[in-house]
């Protein structure tokens, strides 16, 4: 998860997002965002995953504890899951997820879900400028953050 | 107060004499005053030694798959299953164990027709750390347990305390006292209504993200990263937990208050919709932590959410490992154009293929 979160030009706080986008819709929404030329921040760090259903509690907490300032997890719409429910599965997880880290103090707005069609260039490029926005507006997170250096595996 | 270590005993007298089980598990006493054990009977006499009290706080449903597993006939990893039925085993059940046990059939651990229920509706557990506090920490020798009240006794110590004012705080909100399944009752059913079960949980969820946060980070502070929480809880069985995955190792080893966090929060979600809030983990931390305030908010969410409860019918699918195309969405941050999304199919729980 560090791979993802470097590359923060130092002295000035930019928010680093960690976006989790499902293969089959959101990566080729951001794809087609990028393809079309439409501007938006460059805050959010892509992790390409088969499906929203893929992304696990541990995935969402490891990348706050690498330092991530917020976490979008993007899918297809319901109805339109490549494997039909994952999406579907996804949601309830993420609420409950939502809840809970809401409930020890994470700020609202910190974890999000989204639903991004492959033809939704244009709405990709506005939920990444409304993602950031509300994850600058609420600054560096620093709640889960871990301080102690990780020991590293060869 | 009906005699219930008396019955259980008596129970367990009949079944292991008939042979109609291989085992009772229940509690024997524990080495201190206010402790007591797991235990499996698998002889008549051994039956005796089979005790019920208020300090019976270990969950008798995590031991199970290990105790089934241990009555089968011996055999090789690769012979085929014995003929015929295999052996039962008793076990005594209050009204979230019993819950635990249907979790586990869900979860296919354990299969019904293996066991014996022994039901008991459950007057409430006892906090023993309650217990200490109440007599500011002296050494206590032996507790007697009446029908309302604990008679203390230890050295220039003989104290009466009000039962109920030392019971467990989720026995004190529990609506499930009586077992939801059970082969013999031994004794009356319990009601209990009009409690607010939730009070502590809305407590929290009052204050503001700073204050949440300072409450938590209070509450876990003392945490040893011990575990005994996860062993006890019936619910924790993965061969491999999480906290001892190395690659990615998603928990650090230390004692950074950022990894004990995520072993709190992870440990609580794997719970969600399991957990019965039966208070085994909160009673086996040595640091006092209340880990139950974390997985009751769970409980109350997936209640609000999905209108579901853990563990009252072996036949719905758990609440996790299901969806309804109409659950709520409230918290999508709907790009525009996002949100509703087109029609599912029709709302009915489905269980993923
Ligand atoms: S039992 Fe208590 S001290 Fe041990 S890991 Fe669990 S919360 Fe921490
Ligand atoms: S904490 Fe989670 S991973 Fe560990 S044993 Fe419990 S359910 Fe399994
Ligand atoms: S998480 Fe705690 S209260 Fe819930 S079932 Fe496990 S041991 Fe019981």
């Amino acid at each position: 998860m560090e791979a993802v979160m470097t590359g923060t030009a130092p002295g000035q706080w930019e928010p680093r997002i960690v976006a989790f986008l499902c293969n089959w819709c959101s990566y080729a929404g951001a794809d087609l965002a990028g393809v079309s030329r439409l501007a938006y921040p460059p805050s959010l760090r892509i992790v390409r995953v088969p499906c929203s259903g893929r992304v696990s509690a541990e995935m969402i907490l490891d990348a706050l504890k690498a330092g991530a300032d917020g976490v979008l997890v993007s899918g297809c719409h319901p109805g339109d899951c490549h494997y039909l429910q994952g999406n579907l599965v996804a949601r309830r997880r993420l609420s409950l997820l939502k809840r809970l880290l809401e409930f020890v103090g994470v700020e609202p707005g910190r974890v999000r879900l989204a639903w991004i069609s492959a033809s939704e260039g244009e709405q990709f490029a506005a939920l990444a400028r409304e993602v950031t926005e509300g994850v600058r507006a609420l600054g560096p997170a620093r709640r889960l953050a871990k301080t102690l250096p990780e020991v590293r595996h060869a | 107060m009906p005699d219930l270590a008396g019955q259980i005993r008596a129970a367990a007298r009949e079944l292991l004499a008939a042979g109609e089980v291989a085992a009772v598990l229940g509690f024997a006493p524990g080495p201190l005053p206010m402790t007591t054990r797991p235990f499996a009977a698998r002889t008549p006499a051994e039956a005796d030694r089979l005790t019920w009290n208020g300090f019976c706080v270990m969950n008798p449903a995590n031991l199970l798959p290990e105790i089934l597993a241990a009555v089968e006939p011996p055999r090789g990893p690769k012979d085929p299953p014995p003929e015929g039925p295999l052996p039962k085993v008793a076990v005594v059940a209050t009204g979230c164990w019993s819950r635990n046990i249907v979790v586990q059939i869900q979860e296919g651990r354990v299969r019904r027709e293996r066991l014996v229920i022994l039901g008991i509706p459950s007057r409430g557990m006892i906090d023993r750390r309650k217990v200490l506090r109440r007599v500011g920490g002296r050494e206590i020798r032996r507790v007697e347990e009446g029908a309302h009240e604990l008679r203390v006794e230890g050295p220039g110590l003989h104290e009466t305390i009000p039962r109920w004012e030392v019971v467990r705080d989720n026995c004190r909100t529990c609506v499930h006292p009586t077992p939801v399944v059970y082969d013999r009752l031994l004794a009356e059913p319990v009601e209990r209504t009009g409690v607010d079960r939730y009070a502590q949980v809305a407590e929290i969820e009052a204050m503001t993200p700073e204050d949440r946060w300072a409450w938590f980070r209070r509450e876990i502070a003392p945490c040893l990263r011990c575990y005994a929480c996860r062993n006890v809880c019936p619910l924790c069985y993965c061969p491999t937990c999480f906290v001892d995955d190395s690659r990615p190792q998603w928990v650090g080893k230390s004692l950074d208050p950022a990894d004990t966090a995520l072993f709190h929060l992870l440990r609580a979600y794997h719970c969600a919709g399991r957990c019965t809030d039966c208070g085994a983990c909160e009673s086996a931390c040595p640091m006092g932590i209340r880990l139950r305030l974390l997985t009751k908010k769970l409980e109350k969410d997936v209640l609000e959410l999905f209108g579901t409860e853990a563990g009252l019918d072996p036949g719905a699918p758990l609440p996790l490992a299901a969806f309804r195309p109409d659950d709520p969405d409230e918290f999508l941050t709907a790009g525009p154009g996002g949100g509703a999304g087109p029609e599912g199919p029709p709302p009915r729980e489905e269980e993923p293929a």
